[in-house]
């Protein structure tokens, strides 16, 4: 009975308490690395999270997460997401999972994926959540203003975090990703520079592959809150492309360390606002 | 195709969906009955106006991923320096990324807009002979975002094709944003009557980036555009100072490689990762002027080599096909 009456009340989303989108003008900057990462190390500080992977065309987060190709099932309250582990500690919902072929391209146009995000913002039974993370593919089109005007007929954005790597190229595609948020005034929580810097296995000399600063010089400029960077780590990509928990396997990391300081500044500005 | 007509409701399908007059967005539209007649699905005389205007351009390149920041556009604008090298060639680079066009950056030519002119759809000039054309030039601001849906990016793709004064050219090099959308299947459309070479695809070795491209391959398949062959873009990094190679991307799955094999794709080429790349691309420099001697500079150069070579034998087989 009380999980109709929250339905009634509430919708699919009454009893997560904080909603985050990860955005980029840019591709390939890794937001399905960093929403992965920030999960995973909400998790393991004990936060309850769910990841909804709005890139119809390109979604990562399921190989990311090692989850392969679950059958989603439907209960009274819609889709059930596909939890990670037997604790239901990380839910995910993915367009990934309902391709029959991995391989099959979604050729849609705009009105198409609006209403399948449509579906995906009100139709997944989340249940309880601390925190849940949107995955967004590049751009300020279809796909971001479909998840966010259907998060708001639920009340339920806290903010945005953008991310970048540190060359003009990406912050000059970021820029305009922040017009965005503030014509749809949604909340920037901050930017976070990934690539940040290659520190060489064999010698230790950092290369700044992709520039440097730009991330921190975006902010200053847009007066946005600089969250932190994220260095390139072979060790992180690989975790990634394995589907591993790179938190359980390298602890000790400066990478682990630069994601977790992310993630718990995250966390107070959303508990806090 | 999709239009919008200029009194359109904001949700509006475009006028040749097979939504189109039926979707509640269309309520009180003035074109909704004629729209829910069908009268608008005819096809759009723009693909016929737009295959004129290509009879003066011979080969049209599109440069796709279904994986974003792989180096598409930094691909695009060196294989155009490339080909414009040869001053007897005309080139033009054109960039469809609506929402995030780094083309005019990774030119030389950010603030050249000219303000107040935004219906002004002559190209840049880099060089005599390369012209570019990008929505970037068509906004005032660096912070300007646009917040397009489908429809109205389909519309200025379709205005960058038949409107914009291309004179004669060699090359067309069409820059896209990643995915299998609205900008993918527009171009395609958009230039069904007029003969696409083929794509050139770019990956990066990862998985991740390989799981998306395959989905690109499929579509190619799927509208029939020819595919000329993958590039293999972040192919390691040499470390300036021990000069050992370390995989930053990883091939855990083969890299483009052994996806080129699966698929019986050509592998144009690997293209390793140097830093001094996305500084030219920052600057607005050509990377192949900046740092010729670098192993990047030689592999861009065989790769351009491999493209050319390939879109000469296409027209020697269209001619002896007669």
């Amino acid at each position: 009975v009380e999980r109709w009456v929250m339905m009634l009340q509430g919708g699919n989303l009454a009893q997560v308490q904080h909603v985050v989108l990860i955005l980029s003008g840019k591709g390939g900057v890794g937001k399905s690395t960093l929403t992965t990462e920030l999960a995973l190390a909400l998790r393991h500080s004990g936060k309850k999270v769910g990841i909804l992977d709005v890139d119809l065309c390109g979604p990562s987060i399921p190989r990311m997460l090692s989850v392969g190709k679950p059958e989603v099932h439907q209960c009274d309250l819609g889709w059930v997401p596909v939890y990670t582990d037997a604790q239901k500690s990380l839910a995910l919902m993915s367009i990934g999972f309902l391709l029959e072929d991995p391989d099959e391209a979604v050729v849609w146009r705009g009105p198409k994926k609006t209403a399948l995000i449509g579906q995906f913002v009100s139709d997944v039974a989340w249940g309880e959540l601390d925190v849940l993370l949107v995955d967004t593919p590049p751009g300020t089109s279809d796909e971001h203003l479909a998840v966010l005007e259907n998060l708001k007929k639920q009340h339920k954005v806290d903010g945005a975090i953008l991310i970048t790597t540190p060359q003009a190229v990406s912050t000059g595609d970021v820029r305009r990703e922040i017009t965005f948020c503030k014509k749809t005034g949604l909340r920037i929580l901050g930017i976070v520079e990934n690539m940040s810097g290659f520190v060489c296995p064999h010698c230790s000399e950092c290369s700044n592959i992709f520039s440097k600063g730009g991330g921190e010089e975006l902010a200053k400029l847009t007066g946005s809150v600089y969250l932190g960077s994220v260095p390139l780590d072979p060790l992180l990509t690989t975790s990634i492309e394995e589907g591993k928990d790179f938190i359980q396997t390298f602890p000790d990391s400066a990478t682990f360390s630069a994601i977790n300081s992310i993630a718990q500044t995250l966390l107070t500005s959303i508990q806090n606002p | 195709m999709a239009d919008i007509p200029s009194d359109a409701p904001q949700h509006c399908p475009g006028t040749a969906s097979e939504q189109a007059g039926k979707t509640s967005a269309c309520q009180g539209c003035p074109n909704q009955n004629l729209c829910s007649s069908g009268a608008t699905k005819a096809p759009d005389p723009a693909i016929e106006e737009i295959a004129e205007k290509m009879l003066t351009v011979k080969h049209k390149i599109l440069v796709l991923s279904g994986k974003g920041g792989v180096g598409k556009s930094t691909f695009s604008a060196h294989l155009a320096h490339a080909l414009a090298s040869d001053a007897t060639k005309e080139v033009a680079l054109l960039d469809v990324d609506i929402c995030g066009p780094s083309i005019p950056r990774i030119m030389g030519l950010e603030g050249e807009q000219v303000a107040g002119l935004s219906l002004c759809l002559s190209p840049r000039y880099v060089e005599d002979n390369l012209a570019v054309m990008s929505i970037g030039f068509l906004l005032s601001s660096p912070d300007d975002a646009v917040i397009w849906r489908g429809p109205k990016k389909n519309g200025m793709i379709k205005q960058f094709l038949r409107d914009v004064d291309w004179g004669e050219l060699d090359y067309l090099i069409v820059d896209t944003p990643p995915g299998t959308s609205d900008e993918h299947l527009s171009i395609v459309q958009y230039l069904s009557s007029a003969r696409i070479d083929g794509a050139v695809i770019i990956t990066t070795p990862q998985e991740v980036s390989l799981q998306d491209v395959r989905k690109e391959i499929r579509f190619c398949q799927k509208v029939q555009l020819p595919i000329i062959g993958v590039v293999e873009n972040m192919s390691g990094f040499v470390c300036p100072k021990c000069k050992n190679t370390s995989q930053i991307f990883p091939p855990t799955t083969g890299g483009a490689e052994r996806m080129c094999e699966e698929m019986n794709l050509t592998l144009l080429g690997r293209v390793p990762l140097d830093p001094r790349i996305g500084k030219s691309c920052d600057e607005g420099k050509s990377f192949l002027t900046e740092v010729p001697d670098s192993p990047a500079a030689a592999a861009y150069h065989s790769i351009v080599q491999s493209i050319q070579a390939y879109c000469l034998s296409h027209v020697t087989r269209e001619e002896s096909a007669g």
